[in-house]
């Protein structure tokens, strides 16, 4: 091998502690070494045309750069050699700024230092190999998770870019949390007004495959190449017939027989059902575990009044399988359960204020449904225990959130906002009507967020209590809200006829599930990990797949649609090119050697290694091997480490390599 | 005049945090003893523990392996798998009568130049205290002049390990 050495001076940086005119003098004596010289500023154009023409000239095959740190220039280095015809992948750089003259003073030492960081990328390079980009296809259309705000942002703005996306709902309508909710801050914009209009847009538009009652069921393949396999929810209707007439569920004689989702529970909803109104689609469900004729067989009312045959008792979950190339996460949040355990989480629940056990006291998704002109009181501020109007409200914040005794440690952001909102609406509602707030801090950061709380308080005259609430409790038919007031210093007791809390936004309890089947990391909260908080806040690590909305951390409507946005760009990069280039840094089996014992795919942390058989000419099966599926390798080397065979090693970071470089160690 | 000892020190170190830890520290000029060489590996998950025992052969008084924060790897999960090894590996070091002391494990994220410059010094100060790892000559067979002369002084190994 024919080895060149370059050693760069960075101006000062490096010449100051290091003796480089030395160090290249030394090195050019190691064997395979060819050319070695030093230079002021490798990295500029002259530094550059030095490389390339010492390849030229003494026929280089592998090159040496002592500079900067490789996340610096290694691409500029490596695209210089490849230009005259040196593979990228043997050039190597050997550190001598950030870990060598930076943080040293003594130049002997520092300059030993750097002759030995030269020595290791040496006797590296010696076993580097030419290696070419991975090259996969993409598939140019997106899975969209999640058909709330996000998901509708996320989908219509990749569908307006003219690819297709398939947008899968859970449940039986899209439009999510936001649908529910009755104005937003700090305009107080009716919430449906703004929204509707974007959920019929979704459902009319040629490139989007709307799937409502839908859940993904499962994942397989890899950036530009995924495969996903949706579950169809049976709905008991053919949804290709149904004309969303309503006349079914109008009749349908199991009334109020279970609690209504969309209303929080305030109301009532029948066997057979559209979640509210405006659901997209109009398309109704029978709710299965309560309708009659799926207990005894009997009443088939449903079927007979519908003028279109639509009623189907007999439909099955169907499956289906979508090709994918790039996949969004926006699954949304839930509010904190906060009067018992709920089933199958791992949370307690907050087991204070008296949710669940007094019926005034509700939470904050159920005031909006409360002050909704859609909702169960048409908008008048009615408490649900006698539906008479509250001459005393009180709201509290931070009921599981910044509580880690009670709750959670994080701040779920929304809270300080909306109860601000609330207690406005309240007032512009009820007149007269007392509005007490209990607070820990207001944290209104955002456009025009501290002016309406301040409006609420000097406007509307909202009080604003800053201190805990202890205890509610019920008595003379009022809740008795005993709490302090820390900056009068004074304990503060108030009559209220109604109680809302701010409770704590949680994650999904389905998305650490969720984030196991594809691969992406979640937070101990069951909130999803991005990649880099600062720089890449809506991408995960595992490639093609990107997070939008509340399902990464409580985020109100403006964030959530602003990240939905650069996810669904994110999306689009990918959608770009024909094809990704990949770094080639991915593992690779030795099956001759392959003992077939697949420890590596027990430790693989995507779910890179296959199963292969080796079969001979008949098609007997011979040996059975691991395979690296490299469109899923992400080069993280643990196979490498755990083969009890060696038999897989990892492109880049070979064992040859690492060894040389430990080799090179015994004459420091 | 008698030479001071200076430890030689070989880290492992992840190229997502500790590597890129280190390159901040470098930024920020924070100044560090010189005694350490550092190897970078994709993720602390790569590291063989054989990469260990093959450092201490070849001269090394004391090895530092470091990486991204639980929950942080950038792999997902790697760190979780080299924390798992370490357990065991640094009883076997024990037991093949390496001292184990010599051995470093940290978690320095990209973002802590200066834990990292902390937890070197720390380890070259450490080192610099035990004086030099002169058993690793044991290690090379070209030390020992004939056969006879290892399979003794293996005997004399077997015999103080079973006192």
């Amino acid at each position: 091998m024919r080895i060149g050495v370059f050693t760069c001076h960075c101006g000062e940086n490096i010449g100051k502690t290091v003796d480089c005119p030395a160090v290249s003098k030394a090195v050019a004596d190691i064997p395979g070494v060819v050319h070695s010289e030093d230079y002021k500023y490798m990295c500029s154009d002259p530094g550059q045309n030095l490389i390339k023409q010492a390849i030229k000239e003494k026929n280089l095959d592998a090159v040496v750069v002592g500079s900067c740190s490789p996340h610096m220039h290694e691409k500029t280095f490596r695209k210089a050699c490849s230009s005259v015809g040196i593979n990228p992948y043997m050039v190597e750089i050997a550190n001598l700024r950030e870990h060598c003259s930076w943080i040293h003073d003594d130049i002997p030492s520092a300059t030993q230092k750097a002759l030995d960081l030269l020595r290791f990328a040496i006797e590296r390079v010696k076993f580097n190999e030419a290696l070419t980009p991975i090259k996969v296809p993409v598939t140019k259309r997106a899975l969209v998770i999640g058909g709330g705000i996000s998901g509708i942002q996320a989908s219509l703005d990749i569908a307006n870019s003219g690819f297709e996306v398939i947008l899968v709902e859970k449940e039986p309508s899209i439009g999510g949390h936001m649908s529910q909710l009755s104005e937003t801050f700090p305009t107080l914009d009716c919430s449906q007004c703004i929204l509707t209009p974007r959920m019929v847009e979704v459902y009319q538009h040629p490139k989007i495959k709307l799937m409502s009652y839908s859940e993904v069921e499962n994942v397989e393949g890899f950036i530009g190449n995924f495969i996903v396999k949706i579950r169809k929810k049976a709905r008991y209707v053919k949804d290709e017939l149904c004309t969303g007439c309503g006349l079914c569920f109008q009749k349908c004689p199991i009334k109020k027989v279970a609690l209504s989702e969309f209303d929080e529970g305030l109301t009532t909803r029948p066997a057979m059902y559209v979640p509210f109104p405006q659901a997209v689609p109009n398309i109704p469900v029978i709710d299965k575990s309560v309708c009659t004729y799926f207990k005894n067989g009997k009443c088939q009312m449903c079927k007979k009044v519908c003028g279109r045959d639509a009623i189907d008792f007999e439909q099955q979950d169907t499956f289906i399988e979508e090709n994918i190339g790039a996949i969004i996460i926006a699954t949304g949040y839930k509010l904190y359960t906060i009067d018992k355990k709920p089933e199958g989480s791992i949370y307690e629940g907050y087991g204070e204020y008296g949710y669940g056990k007094y019926r005034d006291v509700i939470n904050g998704l159920q005031f909006e449904r409360i002050a909704s002109a859609s909702g169960p009181t048409s908008g008048e501020i009615l408490r649900p225990s006698d539906k008479t109007v509250p001459k005393k409200i009180v709201f509290i914040q931070c009921v599981g959130s910044r509580d880690e005794s009670k709750g959670f440690s994080y701040c779920s952001k929304i809270c300080c906002m909306y109860t601000a909102k609330h207690a406005m609406l309240y007032k512009h509602k009820v007149h007269g009507g007392e509005a007490y707030v209990f607070y820990m801090d207001i944290r209104a950061g955002g456009k025009m967020y501290e002016e309406f709380v301040r409006r609420a308080i000097e406007e509307d005259g909202v009080k604003y209590i800053r201190g805990r609430v202890s205890r509610i409790y019920e008595e003379n038919g009022k809740l008795i809200v005993k709490g302090e007031d820390t900056i009068a210093g004074l304990k503060v007791e108030i009559d209220a006829d109604m109680v809302v809390l701010a409770t704590a936004m949680i994650a999904q309890q389905e998305a650490p599930k969720l984030a196991q089947m594809l691969g992406v990391p979640y937070d101990k909260h069951g909130f999803l990990q991005e990649v880099h908080p600062k720089l890449r806040p809506v991408e995960t690590s595992s490639g093609g797949i990107f997070l939008a909305g509340a399902c990464h951390s409580p985020r109100d409507i403006p964030e959530s649609v602003a990240m939905a946005s650069a996810a669904a760009a994110k999306a689009l990069v990918l959608f770009g090119s024909d094809v990704l280039e990949r770094e080639p840094v991915v593992a690779r089996v030795n099956e001759s050697t392959c003992a077939g014992c697949f420890y590596c795919k027990k430790v693989c942390a995507y779910n890179a290694i296959e199963v292969k058989e080796i079969k001979d000419r008949q098609g007997n099966v011979l040996k059975v091997v691991a395979y690296v599926n490299s469109g899923l390798c992400q080069g993280c080397g643990t196979c490498n480490a755990t083969c009890p065979s060696k038999s897989v090693e990892l492109i880049g970071f070979k064992d040859d390599q690492i060894y040389a470089q430990i080799h090179a160690f015994a004459e420091v | 005049m008698e030479v001071k000892f200076e430890p030689k020190i070989v880290a492992f170190v992840c190229n997502w945090c500790t590597y890129t830890g280190a390159d901040l520290a470098g930024t920020s000029r924070l100044k560090q003893q010189p005694n350490a060489r550092l190897i970078r590996v994709p993720c602390t998950g790569r590291i063989d523990p054989v990469f260990i025992i093959k450092a201490f052969e070849n001269g090394a008084d004391g090895v530092l392996v470091s990486g991204c924060h639980p929950g942080d790897c950038h792999y997902n999960a790697g760190n979780f798998h080299a924390r798992r090894r370490w357990i065991f590996f640094k009883s076997l070091l024990d037991f093949v009568g390496i001292d184990s002391s010599r051995l470093f494990f940290s978690w320095v994220s990209a973002s802590e130049g200066k834990k990292w410059v902390d937890v070197i010094n720390n380890v070259i100060d450490t080192v610099r205290e035990k004086g030099p790892f002169n058993a690793y000559k044991k290690f090379n067979r070209e030390n020992y002049k004939s056969d006879a002369e290892l399979v003794s002084a293996s005997k004399e190994d077997s015999k103080i390990n079973s006192e």
